[in-house]
């Protein structure tokens, strides 16, 4: 296979950049992660902290977070149908659920820290803190990549190739969640 | 994917001669040319090798006349000595050798060896450049901060990071971590756009194993920091937290585990080695084959020990630890990977002598100092062995001995591998040849210097003089080693001064050396097919079609001693554009 410089499109390059970009993602979760799971194993009295975390919520922000990988990948599919009324709504609605996400989440945070747990009450809160707060920062740097999306979708769809890449990056997002969800909320 | 047919993508060709020169601005400052933004990396470098030579040179001092004025600085007590050793390891490590050899040389190489116009995201690299001034802005501020520059160690181990307290200095630190916080990310899209353009922006023809060897080593070493650097990102979130919002990570009173710091940065700061290395050993490999007009010996081999030994770079990390408490049943694996990567590593050095073997050597200022390299290299290498062993380890650890092997064999690296490029690839950097004189006299000096530098500090490391102490002269056991102490001072000033040569012949050939020819060393690598220097999309018009390997030298059927990637040749063609 031979691509030559003139050859390869935006798109293309885009995709191999977010799948590098991702890789090193992964290697900053799996640290703060490994990192965690090694104390836990190590230490005790992390389940009586854990039990105070409300699971109800956690599950609805899994289910707001799932249904917005879903909405993202119905954009694309507006896109790829150059359906640009479709690729508006429902880059849209990924926003919004974005927004429900960490809307929720920071009742959460609001909660804890009424009830006197703050990154510095122990171990357990520092690392729900530290990997709950890595991954709010990175859903609000989705929601903002979206929304310059949903911006440039209502001029035209010249360069909706971009809503594929910047799916890729919000479903990494959405899988990082799914690995904190069980090991934060659902292990006391 | 499918597009729809009414929305292509714009083709590349149409958006790229867009960038033509546009003030001065646009020209020298807020660039997106690739080529005029490694010139910035290499300038950025320079300016902040020689703070880091500074502050060497007043570490020096004070190790030599302890407690003394120093010429140029003033007195130096325990506290500011701290802040020495771990500014000059920062900077010189993520601001003097990754600007260089990572930065300068990637940017300016992979464009021009791929057949690409420019990278793959140019804006993107413009941002990469200009986080990472305003990290080292960020690191030279810290000095002036209220209680000084960050005083933990260049490897910031905690609890004693962890805590203001604990070292007197808050904001100092706090910086420090924002400074490498910024270096992370500046090299990190650095390196997703070093990779993106080599997948995607060769020239027709250009296929993997057509890349010259300093390119697969550039993109390991891109992958290698990609891969490494994301657990110290996660490290440092942490320490900053520890810091500033009193959590214990790292903190044993709080639950916290000191360890768990020298893992993650560890596991960064090995690999961070290789990151260093291997672009410094490509620019080397390309000036054995030019120069030896020879054929690299073992194209494959070297490429395949280059993947293993970044392969090999990630589990070694804890090697750097057998002192520190981790299990014992850990040490032997980790100095057996530890030593096991000197098998890659060493088929890579007899590829390079067996590249000389029975070559045509050209004995000019870049080939002298890619000698230079490999026997330095080799030397430091040995004794690297020596560490990678944990019964000598445990003996000889955080003793003046790690000091002289790490700067044996980095040192080889940033010095005799960055001249090396640095020599060899000025015609096409600046259009302009270097003084010849000037640079062998450089060498000659720097080499010497280097080794009364560096090979007395073995001796006073076996001597048991520790590292990171203010004065030697506070331990009985040390007084012995206090001469050699001066003579390793004079000849680190003696190494210093060794560079006038080069800040001399470097400015002033910008300004009025020899005009250079396109090829002046005779090379068949792809950037010597653009005129010198190139202009701003590099080939003009058209995209040179590659037909062949980098390294055809003196081929017996040929006129000339080598044929360039982009030349046809009737008999020797084997690949044809379509």
């Amino acid at each position: 296979m031979t691509i030559a410089s003139e050859q390869s499109s935006p798109a293309f390059r885009g995709k191999i950049a977010m799948w590098w970009l991702i890789a090193s993602e992964v290697m900053v979760f799996g640290g703060a992660l490994g990192s965690y799971i090694l104390a836990r194993t190590s230490g005790q009295g992390w389940s009586e902290e854990a039990a105070h975390l409300s699971t109800p919520l956690a599950t609805i922000n899994t289910f707001v977070l799932l249904t917005s990988s879903m909405t993202m990948a119905m954009a694309f599919s507006a896109y790829q149908h150059a359906d640009q009324r479709g690729v508006k709504k429902f880059l849209l609605l990924t926003i919004l659920f974005g927004l429900v996400f960490l809307g929720i989440k920071g009742s959460e945070y609001a909660s804890h820290i009424m009830q006197g747990t703050a990154p510095w009450s122990g171990s357990f809160w520092a690392f729900y803190y530290l990997l709950t707060g890595l991954h709010a920062l990175h859903v609000m740097a989705g929601v903002i990549v979206n929304f310059i999306l949903y911006l440039s979708a209502r001029r035209g769809l010249s360069t909706g190739y971009r809503i594929e890449i910047a799916g890729l990056y919000w479903h990494f997002v959405d899988i990082v969640w799914i690995f904190l969800f069980p090991l934060l909320y659902l292990s006391y | 994917m499918t597009h729809p047919p009414s929305i292509t993508p714009t083709p590349v060709s149409i958006v790229h001669p867009a960038h033509e020169a546009r003030g001065f601005w646009r020209t020298y400052v807020f660039t997106i040319d690739h080529k005029t933004i490694a010139k910035q990396y290499l300038f950025l470098g320079i300016c902040m090798a020689s703070v880091g030579s500074y502050l060497a040179y007043v570490m020096r001092w004070q190790l030599a006349f302890p407690d003394e004025s120093i010429p140029g600085f003033g007195f130096v007590g325990p506290e500011t000595y701290n802040a020495l050793i771990t500014n000059h390891g920062t900077i010189m490590v993520f601001f003097v050798a990754m600007p260089i050899l990572l930065g300068a040389f990637g940017n300016f190489l992979i464009p021009l060896m791929i057949g690409a116009r420019d990278m793959a995201f140019p804006r993107l690299n413009m941002l990469s450049f200009w986080i990472l001034a305003v990290a080292a802005l960020v690191i030279l501020t810290s000095f002036f901060v209220p209680a000084g520059g960050a005083s933990a160690g260049w490897t910031g181990y905690a609890p004693l990071s962890a805590r203001a307290e604990y070292t007197g200095v808050h904001w100092g630190i706090n910086l420090w971590l924002l400074a490498h916080a910024l270096e992370f990310v500046s090299f990190l899209v650095g390196g997703v756009n070093f990779l993106t353009t080599v997948i995607t922006m060769r020239a027709p023809g250009m296929t993997f194993f057509r890349l010259p060897l300093v390119i697969w080593q550039l993109l390991t070493a891109s992958i290698i920091f990609l891969l490494s650097v994301g657990p110290l990102i996660a490290a440092a979130v942490m320490l900053l937290m520890d810091r500033i919002l009193n959590t214990s990570f790292f903190v044993p009173e709080g639950g916290g585990d000191p360890l768990l710091w020298e893992h993650l940065f560890w596991f960064f700061g090995h690999p961070e080695v290789y990151v260093v290395l291997l672009p410094g050993l490509g620019a080397v490999m390309e000036v054995l084959a030019v120069f030896s007009r020879k054929p690299i010996f073992g194209y494959r081999w070297i490429i395949y020990s280059t993947i293993a030994i970044g392969f090999l770079s990630f589990i070694v990390w804890a090697h750097h630890m057998f002192v520190n408490g981790i299990n014992p049943r850990l040490v032997m694996p980790f100095s057996i990977t530890t030593i096991l990567i000197s098998v890659p590593m060493s088929l890579i050095i007899f590829s390079m002598i067996l590249t000389l073997w029975k070559g045509s050597i050209r004995l000019a200022t870049p080939m002298l100092w890619a000698l230079g390299f490999m026997v330095m290299f080799i030397l430091g290498g040995l004794t690297g062995i020596v560490l990678g062993s944990a019964p000598a380890n445990i003996q000889l650890h955080g003793t003046y001995f790690v000091v002289a092997h790490f700067h044996t064999v980095l040192l080889s690296v940033v010095i005799f591998g960055g001249f090396t490029g640095l020599y060899f690839w000025f015609p096409k950097m600046f259009g302009r040849m270097m003084n010849e004189s000037l640079g062998k006299l450089h060498f000659l000096l720097t080499l010497i210097f280097f080794n009364l530098t560096f090979f007395p500090m073995h001796a006073v490391g076996l001597a048991g003089m520790p590292r990171r102490i203010a004065n030697p002269l506070q331990y009985e056991s040390l007084t012995a080693v206090q001469p050699l102490n001066v003579y390793i001072t004079m000849s680190a000033v003696g190494l210093i001064v060794a560079q006038l040569p080069f800040l001399i012949n470097f400015f002033w050939s910008i300004a009025a050396g020899r005009k250079a020819e396109s090829n002046p060393w005779q090379a068949a690598t792809l950037e010597w097919s653009a005129p010198s220097p190139p202009p701003h999309d590099n080939w003009g018009d058209t995209i040179p079609t590659v037909y062949r390997g980098p390294y055809e030298y003196s081929l017996p059927d040929v006129r000339e001693d080598y044929i360039p990637q982009d030349r046809v040749h009737p008999s020797r063609s084997t690949w044809k554009a379509e």
